[in-house]
């Protein structure tokens, strides 16, 4: 478990602001950190990390203080044993995609290791390249490997998917899930696609004028009511055409596109996020709150 | 036949220069990357100071300064034992001296080269400094530390007005190439004059033909 009662003045766009994050995550969990852009999340994340050094509070993780302001003692980053892919992948441009993962791998590790992850993300052929040959859907799968390797107690992870297409998306969801339940440690996820949240993490934190304002799952968090049907989907209206008795939305989810009629009390306007409910028979639409 | 000692020393004290300024250097441009005092370009600026006077004015005042009459002369001479006024080890000093922008600018803008995260994410892996120094740092600014290398080296096997201060002209001592010129000169000796001037024009040809090899290898063997 982890538990973080942290202040930290920030520059922010209205100049430096004082944030206060108190959370606990349990241990295992996927836990996913929404807010808007300059919310805090990154900062949150270096923190936890050991890269930013919070002003005041404590940062505790299994009962090993990592910070704590009062006692003076701080953690230094090497010795927290945390796996962080950066958004922008800090891949070592001077490695093979062999060298950055032999650079990463644990002292408790061994080779066998490697060569485990490298099958499972599929970097297979690709050992003897240096970086800047990837693509970016490669390169993703090279960050979190070598993230992998560490055996980190903890995986942050820095919206590192967000410059990739759709499909290496879903598909990279997959590998991170597998490599959360293999390494059965505890992931910070910072996230803005609801979807992907809705889709991976078992908690959200969501952070709002430089406070953490809720802790929930991820239905609790984006819906008005807990939903319990067998199917969830999100995605955006692109249309809204009124046939006779009733109004029809055509709603872009991943790559297709569906209709489905719309409850005409609850207004809906094109571009809204929506969550679609289906219920066999009757599929519902629910808008997506964005106004965390 | 033209006398090859001049030569000789002059490469000697390229590369006894170029060796201990790299050390010291290294550290310094270090220092000088992650400042972020506000007195930081007046340490800059010194450090730029050979790139702008006249060697004569660095040699005049480090002969002042090493004479055995003077403090700092007299007081190496006492207790160390050390004579630097017209010595090797004086021309080596002051060597570094009119070097030492050469050898800090490129190697201040390597280290400013290195993304800070590559840093950061090579500190979470769990790697000391030492670690993300040598497998980091270097081997990304490697094109900035050849140009330092070579710059340096360069730079002193052309040095005539700082050498010939502080180091005279002592055959097997301080007569490097640049002097031995002057000296052949003034002999009106021209065809020694000429030959020593070719055998530097081609050194030095060369020396910079390897630096923009050494730099187009490494900028590629980074990236392939």
């Amino acid at each position: 478990m982890i538990a973080c009662h942290i202040k930290k003045r920030l520059a922010t766009t209205d100049g430096y602001k004082e944030f206060q994050f108190d959370f606990e995550v349990p241990p295992g969990s996927f836990t996913a950190i929404y807010g808007a852009s300059g919310a805090g999340k990154t900062s949150l994340l270096r923190m936890i990390s050991g890269l930013m050094r919070p002003d005041k509070g404590q940062i505790i993780y299994n009962k090993e203080i990592w910070f704590d302001q009062v006692k003076g003692l701080f953690k230094p980053i090497r010795k927290r044993e945390v796996g962080f892919v950066f958004q922008d992948y800090t891949l070592f441009p001077n490695m093979t995609v062999m060298e950055n993962l032999k650079f990463a791998l644990s002292k408790e590790a061994t080779v066998d290791l490697i060569d485990q992850v490298i099958t499972v993300m599929d970097l297979e052929g690709l050992i003897q390249y240096k970086p800047v040959y990837l693509s970016g859907g490669q390169q993703q799968r090279l960050a979190l490997a070598r993230a992998i390797v560490q055996k980190p107690k903890m995986l942050l992870l820095d919206e590192p998917l967000s410059a990739l297409d759709i499909s290496t998306q879903l598909k990279l969801e997959e590998y991170i899930l597998k490599v959360h339940q293999e390494l059965q440690c505890t992931t910070l996820f910072v996230g803005h696609d609801i979807g992907q949240i809705i889709r991976m993490a078992d908690n959200v934190l969501v952070i709002k004028d430089q406070r953490v304002t809720s802790a929930a799952s991820p239905y609790e968090t984006f819906t008005t009511n807990t939903l319990n049907s067998t199917t969830h989907l999100n995605g955006s209206i692109v249309n809204i055409r009124s046939e006779k008795h009733t109004k029809i939305a055509s709603i872009a989810i991943g790559r297709d596109m569906v209709q489905v009629t719309l409850n005409e009390k609850d207004n809906f306007s094109v571009g809204d996020e929506v969550l679609l409910k289906s219920n066999t028979f009757n599929p519902q639409v629910t808008r997506i709150l964005k106004d965390h | 036949m033209i006398d090859w000692q001049p030569l000789l020393l002059t490469l000697q004290l390229a590369l006894v220069t170029t060796v201990i300024l790299f050390i010291l250097a290294l550290p310094l441009a270090h220092l000088l990357a992650n400042l972020k005092s506000k007195i930081k370009p007046v340490f800059e600026a010194l450090i730029s100071m050979p790139l702008v006077l006249p060697p004569t004015v660095i040699g005049f005042y480090l002969l002042v300064a090493f004479s055995p009459t003077s403090g700092i002369g007299e007081w190496l001479n006492t207790n160390l034992n050390i004579q630097l006024a017209f010595t090797f080890e004086g021309l080596v000093l002051a060597s570094m001296i009119y070097s030492l922008p050469f050898m800090v600018q490129p190697l201040q803008n390597g280290y400013n080269k290195v993304p800070r995260s590559l840093i950061e994410a090579a500190q979470t892996m769990g790697k000391n400094r030492w670690q993300i120094f040598t497998k980091v740092q270097i081997p990304i600014m490697k094109p900035a530390v050849t140009t330092a290398l070579v710059l340096s080296f360069a730079h002193t096997i052309g040095e005539f007005g700082v050498a010939l201060m502080i180091g005279g002209n002592i055959p097997g001592e301080t007569r490097v190439a640049s002097i031995a010129i002057y000296d052949q000169v003034e002999a009106m000796n021209y065809h020694a004059a000429n030959t020593y001037s070719i055998i530097l024009i081609a050194l030095s040809f060369v020396i910079l033909a390897l630096l923009y090899a050494l730099n187009r290898n490494s900028a590629t063997s980074i990236s392939q």
